[in-house]
């Protein structure tokens, strides 16, 4: 069973956000980068980008496929991981740590109440 | 060469925008076709075949997909991983879901001449050689191998074209005194790897560790219901086992113990496009030519009629496309259908694509117009990023052997 930590929100597609004082960091979960392999390369968004919740904001690629990632929240990026440009597999090996993609300075914080809970993301995993 | 399903199995640029991080290739995952089951099974019910070894690989670890209606390992843990063992030590794959088929009778050699684009002339008994099975009009329908025996000949394809090849062996055997059948209860192993050979050889005794240390490459022996043949699909040394079931599971547990890796599919195709070698689906198909395949060097034009052979005489003198290799230098994965744009205009197309484990950096098979060279331009994601054109392979034994064009 993959691990889901109780204190993060989620996306149905797959992210996971975090959120410190109204900055919010993204990643995507352990089962998504269990399902992906093997990542490869990631491409970020530009700090100050400014983006809404649902924007594509980067994909990875792992050795078989190329996946959207999508802000979670709206705001502008402040700060992207750039350990991930020469070590993507950080995201397989710590996903909820040092393989954080990128941090969104939130603009809407209701926008964490349109994300999952651990349960229910654990749920929706399960009914796939 | 034949790796199996072909055409289930291209992990290509797939983006499933709904649900993006789990966006699983088609490849992974196709649906049954309900015309492969019979007549492996007698079951009326929908499992998916399983190989010999599928015990095996759940006790191995092996995730698990669905493969052109096998149950199939895609890896065992780590892909890239399971690529460098193969390219450092020694793997083990099960490819027994694919076809094999023994063409027998008297009129076996004169049918295989007439039915395969290549010369089962060029190579003597215990020999095995790579060639093309085209339609009417030169297309491939087909990529396989044909071991040439004393009074037969044994072919192994891929396991997505079954029906097609049975079909099209079937419609042109009228008029040759031979015997089509399918041998589907055998399992295949290959083992591969620098130290493959040596390690699989400490396992047997007698003639089987013999055939193992002496074959010569593309050379094959048979001892019993096993044929072992120096052929493989990573661009390493080593061999191919066909054998019973049972014998396979037992020489699989022997070379886990004596520490040779299990390998997946998802490593499988990243050895071979790294050794350039095609993947049919992908790479060629019923549409595309040998000569637009890379694969000129398998045909014997000009002693014999075959099935195909006009249209490949015509292609000659009026020209075609080819299929040639990049190397990325800008950002990203190339992939299959990405777009390539030449310096004057012209433009071509990725047929296969992944990130190389053993370069560190992305490499294609792709369909460009004839000469091209030099620089192009892929385009990922409405970005036009740098390639190299090269000509493959792009590994041999461990090494980067691509010189660019």
């Amino acid at each position: 069973m993959s691990e889901i930590p109780a204190e993060l929100r989620y996306a149905a597609s797959h992210e996971w956000a975090k959120n410190d004082d109204g900055v919010v960091t993204v990643g995507i979960t352990e089962h998504a980068q269990d399902a992906m392999g093997d990542l490869v390369y990631v491409e970020l968004p530009e700090v100050g980008q400014v983006v809404a919740a649902g924007d594509e904001a980067g994909v990875v690629e792992s050795v078989k496929a190329a996946s959207d990632i999508y802000a979670p929240v709206a705001g502008e990026v402040i700060e992207i991981n750039e350990a991930l440009e020469d070590e993507p597999e950080l995201v397989n090996n710590a996903p909820y740590e040092g393989g954080w993609l990128f941090k969104i300075q939130m603009s809407e914080e209701t926008d964490l109440d349109n994300l999952l809970t651990a349960d229910q993301y654990q749920a929706q995993i399960e009914s796939e | 060469m034949p790796c199996g399903c072909g055409r289930f199995f291209s992990p290509n640029q797939i983006r499933h925008p709904a649900n993006p991080a789990l966006s699983m290739p088609p490849a992974y995952a196709p649906r049954p076709r309900a015309d492969i089951i019979a007549p492996h099974l007698n079951s009326g019910v929908y499992m998916g075949h399983r190989t010999a070894l599928y015990d095996a690989h759940l006790a191995a670890g092996g995730k698990m997909v669905d493969f052109g209606g096998w149950d199939m390992p895609i890896n065992y843990g780590s892909q890239i991983e399971e690529h460098h063992a193969v390219r450092q030590h020694a793997g083990v794959f099960d490819v027994s879901h694919m076809t094999v088929v023994d063409i027998a009778g008297a009129g076996a050699r004169d049918f295989l001449r007439h039915l395969l684009a290549n010369d089962v002339d060029r190579v003597t008994p215990g020999r095995a050689l790579y060639s093309a099975m085209l339609n009417d009009s030169g297309g491939v329908i087909d990529d396989l191998i044909a071991y040439k025996r004393d009074n037969d000949y044994r072919l192994v394809v891929n396991c997505a074209t079954r029906e097609t090849d049975l079909a099209w062996m079937e419609k042109h055997a009228g008029g040759f005194a031979v015997d089509i059948r399918e041998r589907a209860g055998l399992a295949m192993l290959a083992i591969q790897g620098p130290q493959a050979r040596s390690l699989v050889a400490g396992l047997l005794s007698g003639a089987r560790a013999e055939a193992v240390n002496t074959l010569k490459v593309f050379g094959f022996a048979e001892d019993g219901e096993w044929m072992i043949a120096r052929t493989g699909y990573t661009g390493e040394d080593g061999v191919e086992i066909m054998l019973p079931g049972n014998d396979a599971v037992t020489l699989w547990g022997q070379l886990l113990d004596a520490g040779v890796a299990p390998i997946g599919l998802g490593a499988r195709d990243t050895l071979r496009l790294e050794a350039g070698m095609n993947l049919y689906g992908n790479d060629m198909d019923e549409s595309i030519t040998p000569w637009e395949a890379n694969m000129g060097w398998t045909l014997v034009l000009n002693d014999r009629d075959f099935v195909g052979r006009q249209p490949l005489l015509n292609q000659q003198q009026n020209g075609h496309g080819e299929l040639v290799g990049l190397v990325l230098e800008g950002k990203g994965v190339l992939r299959a259908h990405q777009q390539v744009l030449l310096p004057n205009g012209e433009q071509g197309e990725i047929t296969s694509g992944t990130f190389s484990p053993t370069l560190g950096k992305s490499i294609a098979l792709a369909r460009l117009p004839a000469g091209a060279t030099g620089k192009v331009d892929v385009e990922i994601r409405n970005k036009r990023q740098p390639a190299q054109v090269v000509k493959p392979p792009f590994v041999r034994n461990g090494q980067a052997v691509y010189k660019a064009l």
